[in-house]
């Protein structure tokens, strides 16, 4: 178990290392960042110690380097936009991104995995039809069109619903909460629906397809056999099987909204990380870019790591077997 | 015969069928589009601004009908849709075959080769799995600039591991079977018996993934050019249509940003249920 920790943990950093490279090389490859911290009509002077302020002077290998070193000591270096430190500039935007995809992915378990089960349970019926086409619906419809429609009905059309933004927040711990207001619901709603129906509809198959070839295994036809009643087999063996998958996908979900979240945080301007990349990437702000990309790197990182090292734990073949 | 076999049993699934003949008459119409949309929406000259923004129905001063509006510049939303559709079935299906060929030969070669060289690669392939693909499509889009091939080069890069891992599992299957074992003792190279022998028993799961990811590469394409990293102003494809007409969207002009969408959907839900009814008929575990 040892040996497998740390030659998992070498593979991480190996893994966080050529993560680095490839970001650093990738996204300093997309033009000249000078063009866009200074105006065309400056004088030569100053786009000189501009350059020089910023490094950028220097060999590509030694700007990776010295991007390195101040890596490993958290330092992102500072936003050319926002002029302030990486770091805390990702971290201030976190909380807003984490608050939609926490409501997303449980709203979107809570409600997908029981219609899943009950459309695997009885697959022929009408409804587990219906169900089954919505799910199809919801994983096909990109993100982005979901979120237009959204904002066209219930925003434009209706007028329930603000379009975008987040509204009024309130200070917990230090951090600012939308959760705690009745118009910061009203804000969160929309961004939280788009970016759960993908997250359902997934939810719902996993669940279907997993109940739907239980339903066909032996354990759930000796359950019947001992005169158990349908609902009793569902509840008791069937959510219990089926549940080792569901919180798998259930984590590594949460991982990938953060991801998903920055279609969603567009269309509805909400101020979390997903909109502070896409705007860094329009304005070729690289030091946020960097930093963004490492952060989520090293977050699924971590993630793989957790999750092999807990399949190791809970699978006693996993743990002799090295790679 | 056995595709005989296989399109009876196909044809029970209505909406399946539906959905078949949604997805290629929308593939045909995408294909000939240039001899059928009513206006050339590239040619500036034959824009107007007195037509701009009109609702469906509109008809101008010359007597010309716009079925479904027009946009901020006066384009024919029906035409800009159908060559919109053009391109990105253009190149999702570029990206998907270049995607095909790579994945499978890697994930082959892989479960071939064995050894060092297949964890190696599986383990890259795995890990390139657990990242979320629109975030390596962003990043690679983002890096390498707007334009027709860097988006291709993006939606491979984020859709062979896909194929590699699915061939890697069907491939390790047929690996160990006599008749490659039987193939392997004849003189024939071994690329040959991995070409003609092992591929071809891997292509039911391989087709499944296959529609699965060109629909994927539409929605990819359609949403990195929504948030502005896809393809140029110049050539609008779906997703710019969509961006274009968001604005629009607020002050209740539904139609420039809906219509193009309704495209979108249809396409990519009528080749997601294709390839969901294939692979509940290649799943011999619902068999029983």
């Amino acid at each position: 178990m040892l040996g497998l920790l740390i030659s998992r943990l070498i593979q991480a950093c190996l893994v966080m290392l050529v993560i680095s490279v490839l970001v650093f090389v990738g996204v300093y490859a997309v033009g000249n960042p000078i063009d866009v911290l200074i105006g065309p009509d400056v004088t030569q002077e100053i786009r000189q110690q501009t350059i020089e302020r910023y490094g950028l002077n220097q060999p590509l290998w030694l700007q990776y380097l010295a991007f390195l070193q101040r890596l490993l000591v958290g330092d992102l270096g500072t936003s050319f936009v926002f002029n302030m430190p990486v770091l805390s500039l990702i971290l201030s935007r976190v909380p807003a991104t984490l608050e939609i995809a926490l409501l997303a992915v449980l709203g979107a378990t809570l409600i997908g995995v029981p219609i899943g089960m009950l459309a695997g349970w009885r697959p022929h019926h009408p409804l587990s039809r219906l169900a089954m086409g919505v799910s199809v619906l919801g994983f096909s419809v990109p993100t982005f069109w979901i979120g237009l429609v959204l904002i066209l009905v219930f925003a434009v059309w209706l007028g329930w619903l603000p379009a975008g933004g987040r509204g009024p927040t309130l200070a917990w711990f230090g951090i600012e909460w939308s959760v705690l207001t009745l118009e910061g619901w009203k804000h969160l709603l929309l961004p939280a629906v788009n970016l759960a129906l993908f997250k359902m509809a997934l939810m719902m198959r996993l669940a279907r397809a997993s109940t739907r070839e239980l339903m066909l295994s032996d354990t759930v036809r000796l359950a019947r056999a001992t005169g158990q009643s349908e609902a009793t087999i569902l509840r008791r063996h069937v959510l219990r099987l089926i549940s080792i998958p569901i919180v798998t996908v259930f984590g590594l979900e949460l991982g990938a909204t953060l991801a998903f979240a920055v279609v969603t945080e567009t269309i509805f301007s909400w101020p979390g990380a997903g909109k502070l990349i896409i705007d860094s990437i329009q304005a070729l702000d690289r030091p946020v870019m960097v930093g963004y990309l490492m952060l989520v790197a090293l977050l699924f990182t971590t993630i793989n790591l957790v999750a092999d090292l807990l399949y190791a734990l809970l699978d006693p073949r996993l743990r002799s077997r090295r790679t | 015969m056995r595709l005989d076999r296989f399109w009876m049993e196909y044809r029970d699934n209505r909406i399946a069928v539906v959905a078949l003949v949604v997805a290629l008459l929308m593939m045909a119409a995408a294909l000939a589009a240039p001899w059928i949309s009513p206006q050339d929406p590239y040619d500036l000259a034959s824009l107007r601004l007195m037509d701009a923004r009109k609702p469906p129905g509109h008809v101008n001063a010359e007597g010309t009908t716009y079925l479904l509006g027009t946009d901020a510049q006066g384009r024919d939303v029906l035409s800009a849709i159908l060559h919109g559709l053009r391109l990105s079935i253009q190149i999702s299906l570029i990206a998907g075959a270049i995607a095909f060929s790579l994945g499978a030969t890697l994930g082959a070669t892989a479960a071939f080769a064995g050894g060092r060289f297949e964890s190696v690669i599986m383990r890259i392939v795995d890990l390139q799995l657990s990242f979320p693909a629109i975030l390596l499509a962003l990043v690679i889009s983002a890096a390498l600039g707007q334009g027709r091939w860097q988006m291709i080069a993006a939606l491979v890069a984020a859709q062979y591991a896909y194929f590699a891992r699915t061939t890697h599992g069907a491939a390790a299957a047929e690996r160990s079977k006599d008749y490659v074992e039987a193939a392997l003792s004849t003189p024939l190279p071994a690329w040959r018996v991995v070409m003609r022998h092992i591929l071809p028993n891997c292509l039911p799961p391989l087709i499944v993934v296959g529609t699965v990811q060109v629909a994927n590469a539409i929605s990819l394409e359609a949403t990195l050019s929504f948030l502005g990293l896809g393809l140029p102003v110049t050539e609008p494809s779906l997703g710019m249509l969509i961006a274009n007409g968001f604005q629009y969207l607020l002050s209740g002009r539904y139609w420039i940003s809906i219509y193009p969408g309704i495209a979108l959907i249809l396409l990519i839900v009528s080749i997601n249920l294709v390839g969901d009814q294939v692979r509940d008929q290649f799943n011999p575990r619902l068999r029983r």
